[in-house]
């Protein structure tokens, strides 16, 4: 057995719904099963055949080579196995995942990991705006599972977070966490404007101190919180460098906010960022 | 049977089912790590009145605890699961949280859940926070000296308690000697604990008593000073007996520490004062787990 390698065959016109090809959906399928699905793209529908050239028979992990941003909702719902995108990826990836793995090579659009509910998605490269978060008008973003962005992310990343994890090793657009209700967010990079804005509850931990902080999240002083290590712990075998940065989490700096909500939220600065 | 000059009785060890977890305290550092531990199993020697029987079971290095800390393992067992419960949560309610520096973590994830900070985080007054990491829930609680990190549930398991074996001496600081030899090798079985002071009984029970209000009352067979008084189990020259009582999270952690523990006791031998070893045997009226000596150390 060996994985299931779909090449597109060229760019697409118009974007395509890929939530269809998951280790879910495949695994019990014959080559010609898989060929005959068929994609939504735009006001038409297209074959898999049609759009990908087919290599391998092991759907548990599905490599979707020469992936481009027009490839939309890729490993919706997946519960088990690997998706491999092996370029970009466009809207949605990973959304409502609740188990598995998915690696993305390249970069992604916005909504990646949106209202996740379990399962690793790694990103190699940046992702856009409202990651982790929860789609238009819900209320519930990403509960459960591990997101380690290597790149930069756009602009509220983590809206609504419930639970989980998000890990972002470059830097982020703003309001990063708003609206978040738990969870964490850990960011090596630089952040945006209005940090934290309107959080309720959860935790940001940072790398580095912003360089602006809203007015409405206050000083608690500088701490050694005995749960950092225990979470970084938990990041071990993920492949990020969070997982080793107990020696330079140990001391941080912690904001308690937003104070114009609930304020039950925080944001943990690495004491000397 | 005859080991090193000692005889191990034909007789058995009577035990009896119990529910039992394990949790584990960390701290700043080993010293007060063990200073709750050992307030948290205090008053745990018999669940005759003290509604639990607790211990510790080992200290652990840095690299063996959930948060990188020094830290200490007990084992703490109860008759039922309610009692059980109530038991570890009260004790870490008012001995853990207490504290400076500790935090609380589940040593068993096994098992059926029972609550360690489940309802202990109540005391953050709405402050407490909960971090879910790799699928266990902890909770964060705001107090003096900083944050009381504690997980949610441990793991209650079926267990064994009363796993027992009696040494007896020709004197008090003679039996005193082999006891202490034998807790010292036992200590180093996993799994069990020897609940009473340094892990030793003076004051061994029978079934039942001559009040009706007691169901346990002292061991007359056993009792040096009433050889001549009621039918005896002892000769002549046995002068003093000492107990050693086992709880152990199953009936092979008990056997592997009566065996050792044994061992331990009989390496002194006569020449040091050691006469026999026998066993809390109750004619099947106590439970129904029974430790054959001569099995044993066959």
């Amino acid at each position: 057995m060996t994985m299931l390698i779909l090449t597109l065959r060229a760019e697409p016109r118009q974007r395509i719904d890929a939530a269809p090809l998951t280790p879910d959906n495949l695994q019990d399928k014959s080559a010609t099963e898989i060929g005959n699905i068929l994609l939504q793209t735009g006001n038409r529908q297209l074959s898999v055949g049609e759009l990908f050239d087919m290599e391998g028979n092991d759907a548990t992990h599905i490599v979707l080579r020469g992936a481009t941003g027009k490839l939309d909702f890729i490993g919706r719902g997946m519960t088990q196995g690997q998706i491999t995108v092996e370029g970009d990826a466009g809207s949605y990836l990973g959304m409502q995942m609740n188990g598995g793995r998915l690696v993305v090579r390249g970069s992604v659009d916005a909504y990646a990991a949106c209202e996740l509910k379990n399962g690793h998605v790694l990103i190699e490269g940046n992702a856009g705006d409202f990651i982790g978060a929860s789609l238009p008008g819900n209320k519930k973003g990403m509960a459960g599972g591990v997101v380690i962005v290597r790149g930069n992310v756009g602009d509220r990343a983590g809206d609504h977070l419930r639970r989980g994890a998000i890990l972002i090793e470059g830097n982020t657009g703003d309001y990063l966490g708003s609206r978040m209700t738990a969870g964490t967010i850990g960011v090596l990079g630089k952040t945006g404007r209005y940090v934290g804005y309107a959080m309720g509850r959860g935790t940001l931990l940072l790398a580095q101190r912003p360089t602006e902080l809203l007015p409405t999240f206050n000083d608690c002083g500088t701490h050694t919180l005995g749960f950092i290590p225990l979470l970084l712990k938990g990041f071990a075998g993920l492949d990020t460098p969070f997982a080793g940065m107990s020696d330079q989490l140990k001391r941080v700096r912690r904001y308690a906010g937003d104070m114009s909500g609930l304020g039950k939220g925080e944001i943990l600065v690495a004491a000397d960022a | 049977m005859n080991i090193n000059g000692v005889q191990i009785d034909a007789t058995f060890a009577e035990a009896f089912p119990m529910r039992g977890t394990r949790i584990i305290i960390t701290a700043q550092n080993a010293k007060w790590a063990r200073i709750a531990a050992e307030t948290m199993t205090g008053f745990a020697t018999s669940v005759i009145a003290c509604g639990c029987e607790a211990g510790i079971e080992r200290e652990l290095t840095p690299e063996e605890t959930p948060d990188g800390r020094p830290g200490v393992a007990a084992l703490i067992f109860a008759m039922g699961g309610k009692t059980l419960a109530k038991q570890v949560e009260t004790r870490a309610g008012q001995c853990v949280l207490t504290c400076p520096t500790t935090a609380l973590f589940s040593g068993l994830t096994e098992g059926d859940p029972i609550a360690l900070g489940k309802n202990l985080r109540f005391f953050g007054d709405g402050f407490q926070i909960s971090k879910r990491i790799n699928g266990r829930r902890y909770w964060r609680v705001p107090v003096m000296d900083g944050e009381f990190l504690c997980e949610e549930n441990t793991g209650m398991v079926n267990a064994v308690g009363g796993g027992n074996f009696l040494i007896l001496a020709e004197s008090q600081p003679q039996a005193l000697a082999a006891c202490e030899a034998a807790i010292e090798a036992m200590r180093r079985v996993p799994n069990v604990i020897m609940p009473f002071p340094g892990g030793v009984v003076r004051s061994g029970s029978k079934v039942g008593s001559k009040y009706k209000a007691l169901n346990a009352s002292t061991n007359d067979a056993f009792c040096p000073t009433l050889k001549g008084q009621t039918k005896t189990e002892l000769s002549s020259e046995v002068e003093s007996v000492m107990e050693i009582v086992i709880d152990g999270l199953t009936a092979e952690d008990i056997n592997r520490a009566m065996r050792v523990g044994i061992e331990a006791a009989c390496g002194l031998g006569p020449q040091n004062g050691i006469r026999r070893i026998s066993a809390g045997n109750y004619g099947g009226k106590l439970g129904p787990f029974l430790f054959h000596l001569q099995e044993i150390m066959a």
